[in-house]
């Protein structure tokens, strides 16, 4: 067993500097590695490039990295959850580049599997398409897009062991399971950390091949955006 | 009588056939799972990486690894399953989900649709949308046919930036139940007590009248 663990967030995030390209798990609040980027808050890391479907609230998850101005540029398909992000655009203080959401998972799966690029029919005559090649395949158009480059993808699972073998649970898996392997160095933070051999093989959702460090969070706030509840009869 | 969202959602859900796998979109398309007949067979789909949602979770059983992709809390019923981003988006792109309701700014004669900015005020994002509707096969736009200033949004072009071309297949508004056709929009139902005169006038696109249109039947 090659051993991934390392003892906490400071030891997994050592080496991100300024300037870096990240990925970050993660849909709305559900899944996002919540301890690693409370360590960025604290490191003070800046200009970043940060790779993540949604940009948190404004007091949580990425959001609390925007307060901050540690973000130059944000790559994502859906941003409405986040006035603070919202006016850095619009004021142009925050570079921001929109991908559709199929094509944004895609494109880190393409990373993590070896694959340059593919092509999509999502964007296909939009602002989207423009500047990418466009292909006709069976009658329907496609664009062209390249898989990401990032120096570190940070993800979050529910359950690991020491050889970084992943589990993740409900729909926290999202782009969590995408991003594993698609980067430079992946570190993955897990609730419960266990040593290798007690996780069934049959269960794995991640292979630990994928996954360079991993830690257990030290503690999870796991907020719901929507709190949404039906009454008992 | 122009209808609510309530009731554009129970005449959509009469869209919605034995078998069918759906993907919701947030607004008018959530509620559309409130209105789906109980004698039929239907799994729900949302992007985010679950097939088989079920109702919002009773007080004090909420999950925050449980969720939409409008980030509420869900719960999931026998046979649902959990999944990834890739794998999820793989599924529509892929033409395993039958069904895609959605919502609208603008939506144009010729079945394009616009709904995720608006140049220098907002800028939210497409979601899934753009995979959404360059991938399903059948799309049914929930939206209102008239904006807040009255203005017609089933229009002859978009007037802002696409999330898609020539996808729309069918529109239900407060107004009408409308399909797309070469020729523009073709009026296929009326709402109760609203006139195609009234649907005239609240389309700037070509709309299509052949015969009697009859009024929607809403239980």
């Amino acid at each position: 067993m090659i051993n991934k663990k390392v003892q906490n967030v400071e030891e997994a995030l050592r080496d991100i500097k300024d300037g870096m390209t990240i990925m970050l798990g993660g849909f709305g609040l559900s899944g996002i590695p919540e301890n690693s980027i409370a360590e960025l808050v604290k490191k003070g890391t800046t200009n970043l490039t940060c790779i993540s479907n949604n940009a948190g609230v404004d007091d949580f998850g990425l959001g609390l990295l925007l307060q901050k101005k540690q973000i130059k540029k944000m790559i994502s398909s859906y941003v409405g959850e986040n006035a603070e992000f919202e006016r850095q655009m619009l004021s142009g203080e925050l570079d921001v580049e929109l991908t559709p959401q199929g094509t944004l998972a895609e494109k880190c799966r393409a990373a993590q599997a070896g694959i340059p690029a593919f092509y999509t029919p999502a964007g296909y005559g939009t602002e989207v398409a423009e500047g990418k090649e466009a292909r006709e395949f069976n009658g329907k158009m496609h664009i062209l897009e390249e898989a990401y480059k990032a120096d570190f993808a940070i993800v979050k699972a529910w359950k690991g062991d020491e050889a970084g073998n992943l589990i993740f649970k409900g729909t926290a898996r999202n782009f969590n399971s995408c991003m594993a392997g698609a980067a430079t160095i992946t570190v993955a933070e897990v609730e419960e950390l266990v040593p290798a051999g007690e996780l069934d093989p049959n269960q794995i959702h991640i292979p630990g091949i994928f996954v360079k460090r991993i830690f257990k969070g030290e503690k999870y706030e796991k907020r719901i955006e929507q709190r949404t509840t039906r009454k008992r009869n | 009588m122009a209808l609510g969202k309530e009731q554009i959602a129970k005449r959509i859900a009469k869209e919605v056939k034995d078998g069918y796998f759906v993907n919701l979109g947030i607004g008018i398309p959530t509620l559309v799972a409130n209105y789906v007949r109980e004698d039929i067979s239907v799994e729900f789909q949302s992007e985010n990486g679950v097939l088989g949602m079920g109702p919002f979770p009773y007080e004090g059983e909420e999950d925050a690894d449980v969720i939409n992709a409008g980030k509420q809390t869900i719960t999931t019923l026998p046979g649902a399953s959990f999944f990834d981003s890739a794998m999820s988006f793989g599924m529509i792109r892929g033409q395993h989900v039958d069904l895609t309701i959605l919502g609208a700014m603008e939506v144009a004669e010729n079945g394009d649709i616009a709904n995720w900015k608006i140049p220098g005020k907002m800028v939210k994002g497409m979601g899934g949308a753009m995979d959404l509707v360059a991938s399903a096969e059948n799309i049914i736009v929930a939206m209102m046919h008239v904006n807040k200033a009255g203005e017609s949004k089933l229009l002859k072009r978009c007037s802002l930036p696409l999330t898609g071309v020539g996808c729309v297949k069918k529109i239900v508004t407060e107004l009408a139940v409308l399909e797309i056709v070469p020729e523009g929009f073709k009026l296929l139902e009326r709402a109760p007590g609203v006139t195609v005169e009234d649907i005239k006038n609240a389309t700037e696109g070509t709309l299509i009248v052949e015969g009697d249109i009859p009024e929607m039947v809403i239980d």
